[in-house]
């Protein structure tokens, strides 16, 4: 893949309601924190790399213009980086790819969001070509159709599947509870999921992510250079992406190649053959719970139709064989264009022993991923404790 | 500086702009056969499948779908969810709607278009629950008034 490439340094804005304050305000609290954890200054910095959804979002066009003070990208190239819902993972990788490159030494990320600015539904969804304009459900019906193939494909119990997404609901806001920066944070009960009103059926309201702002930067670094700065960086091990056919139909999203085939590519150049067994945590992109379920298949932590057994089983919860989601995961926190991102930074302080109280104990080896577009792409960035 | 004592306040905004979509030749004849209540899939000569809506080209072979083939209007449920929130431009009197992913036969792929079920109570959830599922046969229902959209179909009906 290149020269080796570590993260030097995170920083993560308290998520949640952001009223307080402006958009550009809101990106420097991420990159302010970025850089006091790298211990650097913006004059190291060789390039800096930008994402989030379209503009329309939050009703500032190019939005990177408004933030190029807060990005400290005066003076400095800058890419702009764009995928949906996937953009978090597509702006580290290309930062990784720079770097790796040897282009680059030292590279800044930030990717963010502040939708309570606009409307994140009718940006997605009251705008779009011809086939679909105008359609009702927004995200959560894309979703939630992609869930119930699933379910039908594979003959899954309808009861069953509610049980496990329960549990992935009510462990994501146990870490949401252990997460000072997380934006949802309230106990659940599996009750309390399975009971709650429907939005697009399956799916009830905490089976959903939250509107959420925030921002995440995320500082890159060549070996040399990590070596010299950071008494603890987080390695690169491997990193994936795919994308796929437009039209949802053309293809099924209950095999979802996209996710396999990315994740296979990370694993192989991590040198992984068992991710259930190698891997110590996972920040698997979860803005549904039911999502989450056929994740954990195409991600190949279990066997395919058998992820409700494995989450059932306490698999994938706290003390499972595989965490996943310690941080409450984007079911506690999407700020959509930054999501992506916030999985490669927590699973950067997994792996240097910084994820404060939601640690997992020990953890050397961990995945973080994020899917967008009309069910559509899938990058993986695998990190690691040892070069 | 002084303690401040205002609380941070937002400042409103509102932007229309209108758009025109150009269909272009396939995706033009493919929305004048829903005037005429048929619907129009192209075939691909290399790999052989028939895909609705109709396309110019194929996603995979990147060959030209020169061929059409007027397809079935009966097909089988792939996926079904029940929508019930509103947001900007959904109101309350626009939900609940069913929204699928029908297998027309005959047909390689699901339906790649809004396409929603309807024909009876939809907000009796009950019933909804018994009679819509994966693998549930369907058939389109047209409107009366057809303008060459995507709406001609005004819903698909369970074939009980
Ligand atoms: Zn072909």
């Amino acid at each position: 893949m290149g020269r080796a490439v570590a993260v030097i340094g995170t920083g993560q804005t308290k998520h949640g309601r952001r009223d307080d304050l402006s958009y550009p305000d809101l990106v420097r609290e991420a990159v302010k924190k970025a850089f006091e954890d790298a211990g650097i200054t913006p004059k190291d910095v060789d390039g800096v790399v930008y994402g989030s959804m379209p503009s329309m979002m939050e009703g500032v066009a190019y939005n990177h213009f408004y933030f190029a003070d807060a990005l400290r990208t005066v003076g400095k190239p800058l890419f702009r980086t764009e995928t949906c819902g996937s953009t978090g993972q597509s702006v580290a990788h290309t930062a990784i790819h720079w770097v790796a490159s040897g282009m680059a030494d030292i590279v800044l990320v930030v990717a963010s969001e502040k939708e309570h600015e606009g409307d994140a539904q009718a940006t997605m969804m009251t705008i779009l070509e011809p086939f679909l304009m105008v359609t009702i459900g927004g995200a959560p019906v894309a979703f939630s159709l992609q869930s119930r193939e699933w379910m039908g494909y594979y003959h899954i119990d309808e009861d069953k599947a509610r049980e496990a997404a329960s549990i992935v609901s009510v462990d994501s806001h146990d870490g949401g509870l252990n997460n000072p920066l997380a934006h949802i944070r309230v106990k659940l009960t599996k009750e309390d999921v399975s009971k709650a009103p429907i939005i697009t059926y399956p799916v009830r309201l905490y089976d959903v992510c939250p509107v959420s702002d925030g921002a995440c930067a995320v500082i890159f670094a060549s070996e040399e250079k990590a070596k010299k700065i950071c008494k603890k960086p987080a390695w690169v091990k491997g990193i994936g992406f795919r994308g796929e056919e437009y039209f949802i139909g053309d293809s099924s999203k209950a095999v979802w190649q996209s996710t396999i085939e990315a994740s296979k590519e990370a694993y192989k150049e991590a040198g992984i053959t068992n991710p259930l067994k190698e891997l110590d945590v996972a920040e698997v992109y979860n803005p549904f719970s039911y999502q989450e379920l056929m994740f954990l298949e195409c991600l190949g932590l279990c066997p395919p139709g058998e992820a409700p057994d494995y989450v059932i089983k306490g698999t994938f919860s706290p003390g499972g064989e595989l965490p996943c989601d310690p941080s409450g995961g984007v079911l506690c926190c999407n700020p959509i264009g930054a999501a992506g991102l916030i999985r490669v930074a927590e699973a950067a302080l997994q792996v240097t022993g910084k994820a404060g109280e939601h640690q997992v104990e020990g953890a050397k080896l961990a995945l973080s991923h994020a899917m967008g577009g009309a069910m559509q792409f899938n990058g993986i960035t695998i990190l690691g404790s040892e070069l | 500086m002084a303690e401040q004592k205002e609380k941070p306040r937002k400042v409103a905004s509102m932007g229309m702009v209108p758009y025109e979509m150009a269909l272009g030749p396939t995706w033009t004849r493919f929305f004048e056969g829903f005037k005429e209540k048929r619907i129009l899939g192209t075939k691909c000569n290399k790999c052989g499948r028939v895909l609705v809506p109709a396309r110019p080209f194929c996603p995979r072979c990147f060959e030209p779908m020169e061929e059409w083939v007027e397809v079935a209007q009966e097909g089988t449920i792939v996926t079904w969810s029940y929508v019930n929130y509103t947001y900007f431009g959904v109101t309350p009197d626009m939900i609940p709607v069913i929204g699928a992913t029908i297998k027309l036969d005959g047909v390689d792929c699901g339906t790649g278009m809004w396409t929603q079920i309807g024909g009876f109570d939809i907000k009796d959830f009950e019933l909804v629950t018994k009679k819509v599922k994966v693998g549930a046969r369907v058939k389109a229902v047209w409107r009366r008034k057809r303008q060459g959209n995507f709406r001609d179909i005004d819903y698909w009906k369970i074939i009980e």
